[in-house]
């Protein structure tokens, strides 16, 4: 079974079997505003922790997507493409952005797990 | 007005938090970036309804002295002597140098009196201007005054309910009134492209007033994120990004707020700050040209991107550009050489290392809907 993780950029990755799908949270899609456009990379380029894997164009501003681990991009969310306002509608679910196929499984401690992240959301706020 | 970190609040700071408004700092003040609507949706409604705007950090300045019309025609290329009672235009203090040190809404109170509209971020030093150059007129900083923008198609139902005189006021009159016993002066104006009001109003009244033209349901709270997308597709300049001290008014594409009168020719042609570039500007052409653009694709394209032309050079700089909620597609604005100006001229903007295709579009992008009678 799958587990689901966060960021302090505010990305969720729901880990499952030797795949990472990658999105971002509701309180990031808050942040962000109407989303507007979305630019996916290419599948099977190869990521690095750290690299710019995707940009978010709100109608205020333009919000990068940085994955927190090494990979290669098997999936993107094609559906963005016509309707980037699924990643304001449904940001944990049908708006997910990425999939990567992990060089290896996230080391779990450098992240955070639901409980940890809604203390963190608040204490930000 | 109070204090706080620094930043000042206007009268509606509670109302705007109330209404769960997002503040930011903006030119000093906290203002309200968006209310829960999202800036998309309050776009909309501004269009379609009616919007409330705060615009109370924008500065409320009145110039008194019996020549002041034509003292003031020394820093603006306006016929004021020829603006009527309550009759109100647009307006630039321009610089020894030809720039644009600012833009403003003036009207005329009175024979000796004007009331100017100057922006937030520019309004110490636009007194300071005013002060230095108009020793012989009363200045004074209206700082107990509110301002609110009421804006969008049925704006007017609302005021002809609440004032009916208003409602026959064309656009860039304005008259002195009492809604609801608030005495107030108002304005058939407005920053957004759309039929309105700007509404002056004293601190003391001001949350009384908001209250009475909140009362209307289709009337809601709207933030400086749709006011930028609003005046952006209508194609109003913001000063600080789309003019400024290095751009005249002919270069700013706004030679249409220069009165005949003032232009080389007329009855009183010159005699006001950097007349000799501006004029020289008006009767060569300008090298450069603010223009506005319709991007491809759906990604907007922002204030600072560059423009090249077909062959790649480096021709221009975006100074104004996001996503137009009403048409639904990215709109800019950004000055090019003026041989690159012509509407239809295909340019690039280069967004994250990459081209992307924009064309150069008549403005206004979205059409006006002023009412003029």
């Amino acid at each position: 079974m799958g587990y689901v993780i966060y960021t302090k950029d505010h990305e969720w990755l729901r880990v499952e079997d030797n795949l990472v799908t990658i999105g971002v949270t509701e309180f990031a899609q808050e942040q962000l505003g109407d989303v507007v456009f979305i630019e996916l990379p290419e599948v099977g380029s190869e990521l690095m922790a750290g690299d710019e894997a995707a940009v978010i164009e709100s109608v205020k501003a333009a919000g990068e997507i940085v994955v927190p681990i090494d990979g290669v991009v098997a999936m993107v969310n094609e559906a963005l493409i016509d309707e980037p306002d699924l990643l304001n509608s449904a940001p944990e679910t049908e708006g997910w952005i990425l999939q990567l196929t992990p060089i290896e499984a996230p080391e779990i401690a450098d992240f955070m797990d639901a409980e940890q992240y809604q203390h963190y959301i608040q204490d930000s706020e | 007005m109070s204090e706080s970190l620094g930043n000042k609040k206007t009268q509606f700071y509670d109302y705007h938090l109330a209404a769960g408004g997002k503040m930011v700092p903006f030119a000093g003040y906290l203002m309200p970036v968006q209310y829960p609507l999202g800036i998309m949706q309050e776009h909309l409604h501004t269009r379609d309804h009616a919007g409330l705007f705060d615009v109370s950090h924008m500065g409320q300045v009145v110039v008194r002295g019996p020549d002041a019309a034509i003292a003031l025609e020394t820093l603006m290329p306006l016929d004021l002597a020829a603006l009527a009672i309550n009759q109100q235009s647009y307006a630039t203090f321009t610089s020894a140098d030809g720039g644009i040190l600012d833009d403003l809404i003036i009207t005329r109170w009175a024979e000796d009196t004007f009331f100017l509209v100057v922006n937030a971020g520019c309004k110490e030093q636009d007194i300071a201007h005013l002060r230095a150059h108009l020793p012989h007129c009363e200045v004074n900083y209206l700082e107990h005054m509110s301002l609110i923008a009421l804006q969008g198609l049925r704006a007017v139902e609302i005021m002809a309910e609440l004032a009916p005189q208003t409602a026959s006021l064309v656009f860039m009159q304005g008259c002195h009134m009492q809604i609801d016993d608030i005495k107030c002066y108002v304005t058939r104006s407005g920053y957004t492209g759309e039929d309105g009001f700007e509404i002056s109003v004293s601190d003391d009244h001001a949350l009384a007033l908001a209250d009475v033209l909140l009362a209307y349901d289709y009337c809601q709270w709207i933030g400086l994120g749709a006011r930028d997308s609003l005046r952006l597709e209508a194609g109003l300049c913001l000063y600080g990004h789309d003019m400024d001290e290095h751009t005249s008014p002919v270069e700013s594409a706004i030679s249409w707020s220069i009165s005949k009168s003032r232009r080389s020719g007329g009855e009183k042609s010159g005699g006001f700050l950097g007349a000799d570039t501006i004029l020289g500007h008006l009767a060569n052409g300008a090298t450069k040209k603010r223009v506005g653009f319709l991007v491809e694709g759906r990604a907007p394209v922002r204030e600072g991107a560059e423009i090249a032309d077909q062959q790649g050079n480096l021709v221009g700089v975006i100074t104004s550009g996001g996503f137009g909620p009403t048409l639904q597609v990215p709109v800019a604005m950004g000055y090019v050489p003026t041989e690159l100006s012509a509407v239809g001229t295909q340019l690039f903007a280069i967004v994250r290392g990459k081209p992307r295709s924009i064309t150069v579009s008549k403005m206004p992008l979205v059409p006006q809907r002023y009412y003029r009678g």
